[in-house]
Order: structure tokens, then sequence, then C-alpha cells
């Protein structure tokens, strides 16, 4: 059958009329027009979140104390139920902005901007591609996106404001709200949850499709970027891990809404009142369908990192990154075991030893391909030419930080010892870690790094490193003091900070100087608020008055993104790019320039005695 | 440039790119149902003896649904065929019947489903339960009346003998104790039904909008570009096929056992 | 009356394609049947008493099993497609079934599954 198609016909020239504002900047399909939207919108959250959690943190350090200037404004516009008259934050509001501060950050900051911001902008590019498979579906995948964060900011209007069981929404506390409100902030949380979910799902078939489909000519998947590879097992996390949680969280909106009793067991007393429920639920259902998406969902949080990071360092030490097949097959085994180990959440639930010990033995097999990962990197230092500057200081500093997270996750991932450990500030200290000093540092690094691809101009080194050198120092105050809380046995999420379970002459509790870290901690996260105003400022100015990118690839990068016009046309290559060699060729011993570009032909060329090589 | 592989295969994977689109979206669809099934099975293993209800649902008109679905799936891979055929107006009078077949399932589904709505469980003071279809007409603020049976006891409630005897029920509301309809809320099995098979419905309406779209208002990209046409009607035909596939587990599970 | 785009491409859809096609359509049409006979099979099975309400949902999902296979195999062309739609499907086939069996391991041991 032979098809009179147009999509046979060679490379075509867009005849389409110059679209208008609306068409280029908001409903675009185009991925870098879409990774920007990610990005600026994830940037947007991530500032909100951190927000949140110093007025959280005022609260931790002076508790009961009037929230200076936010204090009163929070009593008008929230009302009484959530601040009082002077400004001193009640419980309910301290809950709220704490599952509200985890939600923000996981679902609408962090993913958003390591997997919509970066993925989106850099993958087409640098697998030769003109864009996503699927370039309306990455539209809508952003709308979506878009309508969850705004589902998620309004619900804290409404009565009984947001959502306040924690960001990962245990049943039966996130079903049973006062009946009055309707529909209350957890409801508003769940439906957010399915917008974003919705995206991502969506997001997750366009990347998967794109990097299987649209590689270039000569570009095998072991010539790939480690940093392609890290976003496509991150879009099979998120393909397969987040039904089941859509599912769940179907599941928990009917509970709130329509009285069913899927997570809710017979006989629940409230108040010294017997529910009028049908019962018969399990509270653990919604726990095992939570975790099966929310461990898989903390390796979306950092594989992207990992991505970026493996790029700097790369360009940066002017050499091959050590180890990249082990890379490759650690990162895949990462994927695979990832969706094994979920139970480890769930270690005090009561399910029994013998499940215990299977998640905690695959807990344990999946830190070695993270190790191998890290040590790859590592060992990718040594013997290098190592040029610092932001992104690098970022990329290394990524490094020792993410090896402090992940090494205190072992004692957590230890059933024996977790028993201690679960639900203290220990737990907070781990994975902020990882995602804080870890994942952000990444984020900062790659934004650091392409920024004059998008805009053509640098990023102002002084205050790079100066955002860079203090960011390192307060995230290293913030969280290390909270290893020492969590392991005096301080839990998570009390609203006073401990002070309740002070050690008085009479009772044995926590000490008052393990009480008295929150003040520590709380000034150092205003240390670090305050470093990243340079880096905001830097930002928005550099658009228009950073010197100018040197070429089109002042970083003289080997990767395929370097290698098109700043910023790249619609369609990125104007004819279809091949690919001749691996990812990472710098220094290649006699050849002229310290690096080659992946598409450059191969030609002959002198070696510097004179003799004619191939090269 | 233009996108490749919208249309034509990719060489070294076989595949054009909507497959591999579909494919990874039925795998994500696995994994929603899936974890609605595991529900399903923990729900009810943890049910205490006696307490999970059977034939709470009636079987003939599952068994008509079961079997529309698969004629819907038969046609919609013959339309399919068709259009490989060069059979135009084959592929129009196949996929007409599809989406005949959708609206079908639907229908038989809301008569299903009001069924329940109508289908109350009436405590009394004095201990005894009736259980039936509100009558309407002849219920008023004084009485409540039931086209039903008097279950001798739980056990019973849970496992009406197939083909019990209905009889015209009048109950005073001054001896009600509660009174609820077979809803989501008033008990987990019918949550999990409704779930699921609210779930299944929600795609097959999708699915039959969006495979009427391509038969009728797009119906003229196949004389412009004839295979990605057919790429579109293959595409739209694998997702109906999962929809099938779920039903063809949901009805035994649901229905049956 | 001058050829339109459909009325070329029927012309050339070749010979050999149409009676692969008239091949497939004759295995649709049965597989169709076998489903609508499988799909009564269920009811009546479900209706028999075989002793053991387990092996009734055993028998059940048994034939379900069957049903779908030949829809999978043979209505979504997957007994002949590429490999990497196979891995994927492999991987999401052990995914749903950890989901699965370690869910049910880890809840109430008094039940009529004895797992773990």
């Amino acid at each position: 059958m032979q098809p009179t198609s147009h999509a046979d016909a060679p490379v075509q020239e867009s005849h389409h009329a110059e679209p208008g504002f609306w068409q280029k900047y908001i409903f675009s399909t185009d991925h870098k027009v879409i990774g920007v939207q990610y990005g600026i919108t994830g940037l947007m959250f991530l500032f909100f979140g951190f927000c949140l959690m110093t007025i959280m943190r005022w609260q931790l350090a002076y508790p009961g104390h009037p929230i200076p200037i936010i204090g009163h404004l929070l009593y008008r516009v929230l009302g009484e139920g959530m601040a009082t008259k002077e400004g001193v934050m009640m419980p309910d509001l301290y809950n709220s902005f704490g599952a509200m501060h985890g939600t923000i950050m996981v679902f609408l900051a962090i993913v958003p901007l390591a997997f919509g911001a970066f993925g989106n902008f850099v993958t087409p590019l640098q697998i030769g591609a003109p864009d996503m498979t699927f370039p309306r579906l990455n539209m809508v995948s952003y709308q979506f996106y878009f309508m969850g964060g705004v589902l998620m900011l309004s619900s804290f209007f409404i009565p009984g404001g947001a959502a306040k069981s924690g960001w990962t929404s245990y049943s039966p506390l996130a079903t049973l709200t006062d009946p009055s409100l309707h529909p209350n902030g957890q409801t508003f949380w769940i439906i957010g949850m399915v917008c974003l979910i919705s995206s991502s799902l969506l997001g997750a078939v366009n990347f998967i499709t794109t990097i299987i489909q649209l590689r270039a000519k000569g570009l095998s998947w072991m010539r790939l970027p480690f940093f392609v590879w890290a976003q496509l097992v991150t879009g099979f996390l998120l393909l397969l891990a987040f039904p089941p949680l859509e599912a769940a969280a179907v599941m928990q909106l009917m509970d709130n809404v329509l009285h069913t009793s899927f997570f809710l067991p017979t006989g629940l007393v409230v108040s010294g009142q017997m529910l009028h429920l049908s019962g018969g639920g399990s509270p653990l259902l919604w726990q095992h369908l939570f975790w099966f998406l929310g461990h898989p969902e903390v390796y979306v949080l950092i594989l992207p990192a990992m991505g970026i990071v493996t790029e700097i360092i790369a360009n940066n030490t002017r050499k091959p990154i050590w180890g990249y097949r082990s890379m490759v097959y650690a990162v895949m085994v990462i994927g695979f075991l990832s969706f094994i180990v979920w139970a480890h959440h769930m270690y005090l639930t009561g399910m029994g030893t013998r499940i215990a010990t299977f998640f905690q033995t695959t807990t344990m097999m999946i830190s070695i391909p993270s190790v191998i990962i890290l040590t790859a990197l590592f060992i990718s230092l040594w013997g290098a030419s190592i040029r610092i500057n932001t992104p690098m200081l970022f990329a290394l500093g990524f490094l020792p930080m993410f090896g402090i997270g992940g090494l205190t996750g072992l004692p957590l991932g230890f059933n024996a010892s977790d028993i201690a450990l679960h639900d203290t500030y220990y737990v907070i200290a781990h994975f902020h870690y990882v995602v804080a000093p870890g994942t952000i540092f990444g984020l900062f690094a790659g934004i650091y790094y392409w920024y004059p691809k998008i805009t053509g101009r640098m990023m102002n080194e002084f205050w790079g490193k100066v955002h860079f050198g203090l960011s390192f120092i307060f995230m290293n105050l913030v969280f290390m003091p909270m290893f020492i809380q969590g392991m005096a046995g301080m839990s998570r999420r009390l609203y006073d900070g401990g002070v309740r379970y002070m050690a008085t002459p009479d009772v044995v509790g926590l000490s008052p100087s393990v009480v008295g870290l929150n003040v520590n901690i709380t000034h150092a996260v205003w240390g670090l608020g305050l470093a990243q105003i340079p880096f905001i400022i830097n930002f928005f100015w550099s658009i228009k008055r950073g010197r100018k990118a040197a070429s089109d690839n002042p970083w003289e990068a080997t990767t395929l993104e370097w290698q098109t016009p700043t910023p790249p046309p619609h369609g990125n290559f104007d004819k279809p790019v091949e690919v001749f060699r691996g990812p990472y060729e710098y220094s290649v011993p006699g050849k002229s320039r310290d690096f080659t570009p992946q598409n450059e032909p191969e030609r002959t060329e002198p070696l510097t005695h004179g003799n004619p090589v191939r090269s | 440039m233009e996108i490749p592989y919208a249309v034509k295969p990719r060489p070294d994977t076989g595949l054009y790119n909507a497959k591999v689109g579909i494919w990874l979206f039925l795998a994500s669809e696995v994994m929603l149902f899936g974890a609605l099934f595991c529900s399903y099975i923990l729900l009810r293993v943890n049910a205490p003896d006696g307490m999970w209800p059977h034939h709470w649902l009636n079987i003939p008109l599952g068994m008509t649904n079961t079997l529309v679905l698969i004629a819907s799936s038969v046609t919609v891979v013959l339309s399919w065929a068709s259009l490989k055929m060069g059979n135009f107006k084959q592929y129009k009078l196949c996929q007409g019947i599809t989406i005949l077949c959708a609206l079908t399932f639907l229908g038989i589904k809301s008569f299903e489903y009001r069924d329940k709505f109508v289908h109350y469980n009436v405590v009394l003071k004095d201990g005894r339960v009736a259980d039936g279809h509100l009558q309407k007409a002849e219920t008023n603020d004084k009485t409540v009346v039931l086209e039903g049976w008097w279950p001798k006891d739980q056990a019973q409630l849970m496992n009406p003998p197939l083909g019990h005897e209905e009889v015209k029920i009048e109950i005073p509301r001054d001896q009600i104790k509660t009174m609820e309809n077979y809803g989501p809320w008033h008990h987990t099995y019918l949550a999990i039904y409704f779930t699921l098979t609210g779930l299944h419905a929600l795609h097959v309406i999708a699915g039959a909008i969006v495979i009427f779209a391509i038969w009728g208002p797009l119906a003229k990209v196949w004389e412009q570009d004839p295979e990605r046409y057919i790429n579109r009607v293959e595409v739209s035909g694998l997702f109906w096929h999962f929809v099938d596939l779920v039903w063809i587990f949901l009805f035994p599970v649901l229905y049956l056992l | 009356m001058n050829p339109t785009p459909s009325t070329v491409a029927a012309a050339r859809a070749d010979e050999h394609t149409i009676e692969e096609m008239r091949h497939h359509i004759r295995r649709y049409l049965i597989v169709g049947v076998a489903l609508a006979i499988g799909t009564a099979l269920t009811v009546w099975a479900s209706l028999f008493d075989f002793g053991s309400r387990t092996t009734n949902i055993v028998v059940a999902l048994i034939i379900a099993g069957c049903k779908g296979s030949l829809v999978v195999c043979f209505f979504m062309h997957l007994i002949s497609e590429k490999k990497m739609i196979y891995a994927v499907l492999a991987f999401t086939t052990f995914f749903f079934a950890a989901l699965m069996y370690l869910t049910l391991w880890s809840t109430n041991h008094n039940s009529i599954i004895h797992i773990g």
C-alpha cells in the first residue's frame, strides 16, 4: 500500500504564520517553551514551599510567640482557627503548613523542575530530536500540572484550610474531618494530586517514547549522555508507580466525599461516638498503595539530579566519566529495585517479621547501585583538570551531601534501628540531605550550566560562588543538628518543637539542649533564605545584563544540546543529526581540541608533529 | 524538521511513535486497575467470615454486557482490517457497530447503577431486616413501601438465595431504625464495585469518544494520509481491547465469585 | 471519475495484503466465538459446585486468563509484536505481581489465602 502521505516528504519548510503571543508562550507545544514554563512555575513553588517552612520554623524555635509581620496577616486572611489575633500559629495551621510544604516541594517543585523543566528542555536536544514525539500531549501535561498547583494553593483559603494530614495523607486521619466542612482541604488535595499524577503519567509516556524513537542516527544506547538515561529510568518510575496512587486517591476521595470505607476499619470511634460507616476497610491498604508510589518517587527526585551532575562533572573535568557503563547498569537496577522496597516505610505497622525482612533485604540491595553511581562520579575526579565554576561547585557539593543523605538512610533501612528512628527528626534530616543539598544543588548546578543555552548570557560567576558557599554552609547548619534531635528521640510533626516532651526534674524526656537546637536551626534557615537572594537577583538580572556567552558552546561541551544555535530554534536542528561517538569525548589524545562534539564528523587531522592521523 | 516515525516505523524498533506511546499508556493502566484488583482482594480476604456478599448483582445483565463488549472488540479489529484492505465502507460499518455496542454497554450499566440506588436495606427497631426496591409511587412521609423480602439473618442477606420470592412490604417510618440504599457507602464490596466499574465505564466513554471522533469528524484524514489514519484506528483499537480485557476480569470477579 | 487517494489506496492494497488480512479476519471471528463460549463457560462454572470456594475462584480466573490471553495475543497482535513492547510488558507484569503478592503477604494472616 503506497499512501500519498506528506509525512514522507523530505525536510519541510514550515509555512505557518508567525504565532501570536498566546500560541508562542502560553499554549506552546515546543518542548523548550514548555520546559521553561515548568521551570518558572517550579521555582515559584520552590520559593513558596520554602516560605511555608520558614514560618513553621519560627513556631518551632519560639513556640507560642507571635510571628512578626506575617502572624497578624495570617489571622486576617485565614481566620482564628489558624492563627490568634496576635499572630500566634495554631496547631492546625502548623499541620497544614507541614502537609503542604511536603506536597508542594515534592510534587509541585522538585519533580516539575527535575523532570518537567530540565527533562523537557534538554532531552530532545541531547538526542538530536526536533521535539518530543507528542508535543500537544506535552502541553496538556503542563496544563494538568498548573491546574493541580492552582487547586493546591487555593485550598489554603477555603474554610478549614488546606490539607493537614501530612503529605502522606494517611487514613483514617485524612478522612475524619469536620463533616460541616465540605468540600474540605483534604478533598482539594486529593483532586490536586489526581491532576498532578495525570500530568506526570502523560509526561512519562512522552519522555520514554521520545528517547526510544527519536534518537539521532548513530546515537546508540551506550552513546547516550547519562542525563538521558537518568530521565528514561525516571520516566518508567513515574509511568508504573504513580497509577496505584491514583487508584488510592480515588478511593480516599470516595471515603471523604461519599462516605465509603475503603480505608476505614470497622468500629471506628471518634470523640466517643461510633461512626456510622460500613467499615470493613483497611488503613494499611492506603499505606501500601501510597508507598508503592512513595518509594519510586524519591528516586524520581534524585535521578535527574544525578544526571545533571554527571554532565557537569564530565564537562568540567575535561575527561570521560569513569565507569559510564556501570553507571548505566546501576541506574537501571535502581529503577527496577525501587519498586520492591516500599514497605521499609511501614516497618512499624506490625506487618510481620518475614515480610519486614524481605523489604529490608531489597532495601539493602538498592544501596549498592546508588553507591556505584556516587563512586563512579568521585573516581571521575581523579586525575582530572578540574575547572572551578559555579555549576561545578554545585555538582561537587552534591557528591558529599548525597553521600551523607544516602549513608544516613541505612539505619532507617534496617528494621531494628528503624524502631528507634522511625518518625523522628532523624528521618527528616536524612531525606532533606538527599533532596535539599542533594537534588536542589543538582538543580542549581543545572540552572547555572544551561542558562547560556537558553538565554545566550552567562549568570554572574562571583555571585554564583557566593550563592554556593553560603547555601552549602547553611544547608548543613539546618539539617545536621536534626540527626542529633532525631537520635535523641524528638518526634516529627510536633508543632511545639518537642517542648511538651522536654525532660523535667521528675520526668524523663528530651534534653533542653536538644530542643534548644530548634533555635539554631531556625537561625540557619534564615541564613539559607538570605543566601538565595543573590541567586534570585542574578537569575533575573543576567537575562538582559549578563555577560554574553562566548559562543553557542561556552562550556566547550561535547553533548548535542550545545551544538545548536542559541537559543535553539523551533525544530532544534535544521537538518537531521548524525552522531559518531560517545557522549564524553574529552581530552582524547591526538586531537587538537580537548573536546569533540558527538556530531562532529570523522576527518583526518594532522598531529602536532605533522603526521596526518585519522581522527 | 518534522517529527520522524509518526507514521512510518523506525527501522530498529520496528514501531511507529503512537504505538510505543499507547502500549506505555496501557502498561500504566494495568498498574491502575491492578491496584484496584489488589484492593479488592485485600478487602475481601480481610472481611470476617460470612460478611462478604455474593450474588448481589444481576448475572444475566452482566453476561450480556460481557458479550456486548466482546462483540465490540471483534468489530473494532475488523474495522482496522477493513482499512488495511482499503475497504473504507466496511470500516465505517464495523466501527459504527463498535460505537453502538459501547452505547449499549453504558446503557445497561446505567440501568444497573440506578437499580442499586433504589435498592434499600431497612433495619427496623424490633431488629427485623427488610430488603428490597423502593416503590416510589406508594411511599410517602408516613410509610415506606418496598418490593422485597425479609432475610432471616446476616448470612442470608449476604448470600441471597437465587430466585427468592419478592413481596410487597409496608413499613411505617416510625418503626425504622436505619434505612440505607445499596450505594458505595453501604458495604466495601459495593464501594469497590462502583469504583472498579465506574472507572471502567469512564474508560469506555473516553474510548468511545476517541473512536467516534476518528470515525466521524476526522474521517477526512483517510483521504489525505491513509497510513496515518490506519495507525490512529489501530491505536484507538488497542485502547478499546484493553477496556474489554479489564471487563473480562471484572465480570467474574464482581458478579460471579 | 478521478481516482481519489482512497481508491488509489484500495487499488494498491495488493493481493498479498488482502489475502493476509482475510486470514486474519477469519482468525478474529474464531477468537470472537471462543470468547463468547468462554463467557458462557464462566457463568456455568460459577454455578457449579466444585466443593470448595477456592476451586471456583481458581477455575474462574483460569478461564478469564485464557479469554484475556486471546484478546491480547490476537486482537492486540501481541503474539507478533516487537521486542520493545514485550520488554515493557514483562516489567509491568512483574511489578503488578509484586504489588499484589507483597501487599497481601503483609496483611491479615487469618484468611483463606495463606501466604507467607
